[in-house]
């Protein structure tokens, strides 16, 4: 046990330096699909534990959106108990395997531990995921008895949730851990929303992680329903008329956003949504023993600085790209994905084209892309929201070969449920406004949470409006508190 | 929830055939002009088809498909009684129906059956609706007698005069612009060139023309931005602005090209399956 050899006692006590995660190799991950970090073993998860100085008034979970005990799950952990720490977890959040993933951990739980101000924070996200993780792998009838401490559910007691993403899954797991039943409709043929069309298998595996927290959440007894479209198939007063007593909309980000230069439609060039999804949802990188296509980019090109644009240049990297740059307008310091994912994108082989800007694609005679100009840009004044905008210098444009573009400049939001429901009332940007307390929309008893409320954001921002969401309508139906 | 194929009928052996499909909950909603996604096998790809027909009464839609790829080929093996994996929809805005007066309806190849729960609708809300379909020969010409049953005229061109007039339905289309000045809209559902050429030769007598755009699409819900066609200069989704757009607007060129997207990948796909099902393992 190093980790406690080397503390000293309290007072003036020395903390062990934070435990690396072990990794794929960049240079054999980028030939597969497989998870890159790998997580802890029982031995370095008991050491990051130990690390943890159990602050009386922990800063950690007022940095968690879903407020996790993070304080007391990583004292159970730190003592062995395993199941004491999952439970703990599991008692705000529905989905810690997915969280453990991809979280911006550096923003909110790892960003208020007090061992941050020496830039080593207790590993929080890598100790959920190991917590999540090895305890799924437990029996599946030790699964099953952790639904004894479940009140039985009241078929009576009837709550649907429209879109099966992140905030919807929350949704499910409070309301079904008490005693409610809740059926999620899902538009597209697989359960999961952008945990399985949008975020790729080597950050968060289908199989092995997403099936396994929605099977959890079917021994709660909740419904799963594929392929019915909230807005065409039914309508919310449809919902209402069958008996559900409330209903959640959590059904996300919608149509993408283009840049609006010219050659945007010129074959080769993608909406990240779209490329992802057929590698993601449509298994495209398995070709053609699957039959969903994708395109093979040579020089690959990719526009936009967030987790999405990282998460399609290293599927790029890995359907066999010959060079992948992320083209983003400022620098390197403004690049808004998650830390963990530019680290890993960089030791892959991503290169970094900054302070540049699509002015335009070019195509060949059959309407098929080849290059792109860039437009060099320099960081201005600081902008309203404190972030200094970029601006172009003028006469400074350049030509890049690229035959796969993809657009990754985020979302508006999806019209057909919104259509349907012309009752809901929309904020200035369409997207659906919500009570702050409760997140109930302009129609009584319906809710609504994720990205349809605050445009393209997390998983665990949307897990938090889930579970704000959850905590009225278990309110409304049981009562008390 | 996998629905079952309840009728099969081979309207063109080994090329197309039509299925009647037991889904309440889309004959329910579904309209003229909309569409489904299917998925017909664990590993298959999700492809859109258009809705040629509607029984809410009996819970059925029914669809027409051309063999013409890997996805359709491994539909053409599903037989009455067989289940579809993933059926969901229906999908798309509804065609705008309105009490106009006369409405020629066109139809060329497939897009006869798409355009026929178009024309149904048209006739439902009181129009007079003129069918003009046109097929390679007589023995391809899908939909006559289901047409003929509502439409007072049905008006036919094949390529090799085998029925109705040998030529092109535009043919027909611009003797009838020519000398009935009541038609108020012309509707067009086929191929890319045959809806063109409509678009073409309705602009000179300045006719509304709407056309049902099959692009690319991957989800059909709005999401992912691969049916994006231009109309007016505009990027639209044909799977959520769509898919009928006004035919004198739409880039057909572009259309076409971005059609042709996956044409290896495509072949390579359809070569596979046929290499794998002429081994014995299907």
């Amino acid at each position: 046990m190093t980790a406690t050899a080397e503390r000293k006692p309290a007072g003036g006590r020395k903390i062990a330096p934070r435990v690396d995660m072990p990794c794929q190799p960049a240079g054999e991950r980028i030939r597969n699909f497989e998870e890159v970090a790998l997580g802890y073993t029982q031995q370095m998860a008991t050491e990051e534990a130990r690390r943890c100085l159990q602050c009386k008034n922990p800063k950690c979970v007022k940095g968690c959106p879903v407020e996790v005990p993070i304080r007391d799950f990583i004292g159970q952990l730190a003592k062995g108990d395993l199941e004491g720490a999952y439970r703990t977890i599991k008692s705000t959040n529905s989905l810690p395997g997915v969280c453990g993933r991809v979280c911006p951990q550096e923003n909110q739980c790892e960003g208020a531990c007090v061992l941050n101000a020496k830039g080593q924070p207790v590993a929080i996200g890598r100790l959920e995921r190991y917590v999540a993780d090895t305890y799924m792998a437990l029996d599946a009838c030790d699964h099953l008895s952790a639904k004894l401490t479940c009140p039985a559910v009241d078929p009576e007691l009837r709550v649907a949730c429209i879109g099966s993403g992140p905030a919807s899954l929350t949704v499910a797991g409070y309301l079904s851990a008490r005693g409610i039943k809740v059926t999620v409709f899902e538009a597209l043929h697989e359960v999961g929303g952008v945990l399985v069309y949008g975020i790729p298998e080597f950050r968060l595996p289908k199989s092995a992680i997403v099936e396994k927290e929605v099977q959890a959440l079917r021994t709660q007894e909740v419904d799963f329903v594929t392929n019915w479209v909230g807005g065409r198939t039914f309508s919310v007063d449809d919902l209402f008329a069958e008996g559900y007593r409330a209903v959640f909309i959590g059904v996300g980000a919608g149509l993408p956003r283009f840049l609006g230069v010219p050659g945007e439609n010129l074959t080769g060039v993608f909406s990240a949504n779209e490329y992802l999804t057929r590698v993601n949802l449509g298994r495209a990188y398995a070709f053609p023993d699957y039959d969903t296509p994708v395109y093979q980019g040579r020089n690959v090109t990719v526009y936009g600085g967030g987790n999405v644009a990282m998460d399609a240049a290293r599927t790029a990297l890995r359907l066999g790209a010959e060079s992948v740059r992320i083209v983003y307008r400022r620098t390197r310091d403004e690049l808004p994905a998650r830390h963990e994912e530019l680290e890993h994108a960089e030791e892959e082989g991503v290169i970094l084209e900054l302070l540049a800007n699509p002015v335009a694609f070019h195509g060949d005679e059959m309407g098929r892309l080849t290059g792109v100009t860039l437009q060099r840009m320099q960081l201005g004044e600081p902008d309203a929201s404190g972030r200094r905008s970029p601006v172009p210098v003028e006469g400074d444009t350049y030509d890049l070969p690229t035959d796969l573009a993809v657009i990754a400049v985020g979302t508006r939001p999806n019209p057909i449920l919104l259509e349907a429901t012309p009752q809901l009332t929309l904020s200035r940007r369409g997207y659906i406004e919500v009570d702050e307390e409760t997140g109930e929309t302009s129609i009584p008893n319906v809710f609504a949470g994720g990205d349809i409320v605050t445009g393209a954001a997390t998983v665990i921002l949307a897990m938090g409006a889930g579970r704000r969401a959850a905590k009225e309508i278990r309110r409304r139906l049981k009562g008390g508190e | 929830m996998p629905c079952k194929i309840l009728e099969k009928e081979r309207l063109i052996p080994g090329q197309t055939s039509k299925l009647v499909i037991d889904a309440p909950h889309i004959a329910k909603k579904a309209q003229p002009g909309n569409f489904v996604i299917l998925r017909v096998c664990e590993k298959g790809e999700r492809i859109p088809l258009t809705i040629a027909d509607a029984d809410p009464e009996r819970g059925t839609i029914t669809i027409v498909y051309l063999v013409m790829g890997k996805s359709t080929a491994l539909l053409e093996t599903l037989d009455a009684g067989d289940s579809i994996l993933d059926l969901c929809g229906p999908l798309g805005r509804p065609t705008h129906i309105e009490k106009a007066g006369t409405v020629i309806c066109v139809g060329g190849g497939t897009g006869i059956a798409a355009m026929h729960h178009i024309a149904k609708g048209h006739h439902k809300a009181g129009n007079h609706v003129v069918a003009v379909i046109g097929a390679r020969s007589k023995d391809l010409l899908l939909f006559y007698d289901e047409l003929s049953s509502f439409c007072p005229e049905v008006l036919v061109s094949t390529d090799d005069g085998s029925f109705g007039h040998k030529g092109l339905v535009t043919d027909l289309l611009r003797q009838r612009l020519e000398t009935d000045k009541t038609v108020s809209e012309v509707v067009a559902v086929g191929p890319v060139p045959m809806m063109a050429a409509v678009a073409k030769t309705t602009e000179p007598f300045g006719v509304k023309t709407t056309v049902s755009l099959n692009s690319i699409m991957v989800d059909g819900i709005g999401m992912c931005g691969a049916c994006r066609v231009s109309v007016g200069g505009e990027t639209r989704f044909a799977c959520v602005d769509g898919p009928e757009f006004d035919g004198h607007k739409v880039d057909f060129n572009e259309l076409r090209q971005r059609l042709a997207a996956f044409k290896p990948q495509e072949k390579l796909s359809y070569d596979h399956h046929c290499k794998c099902t002429c081994a014995g393992e299907k």
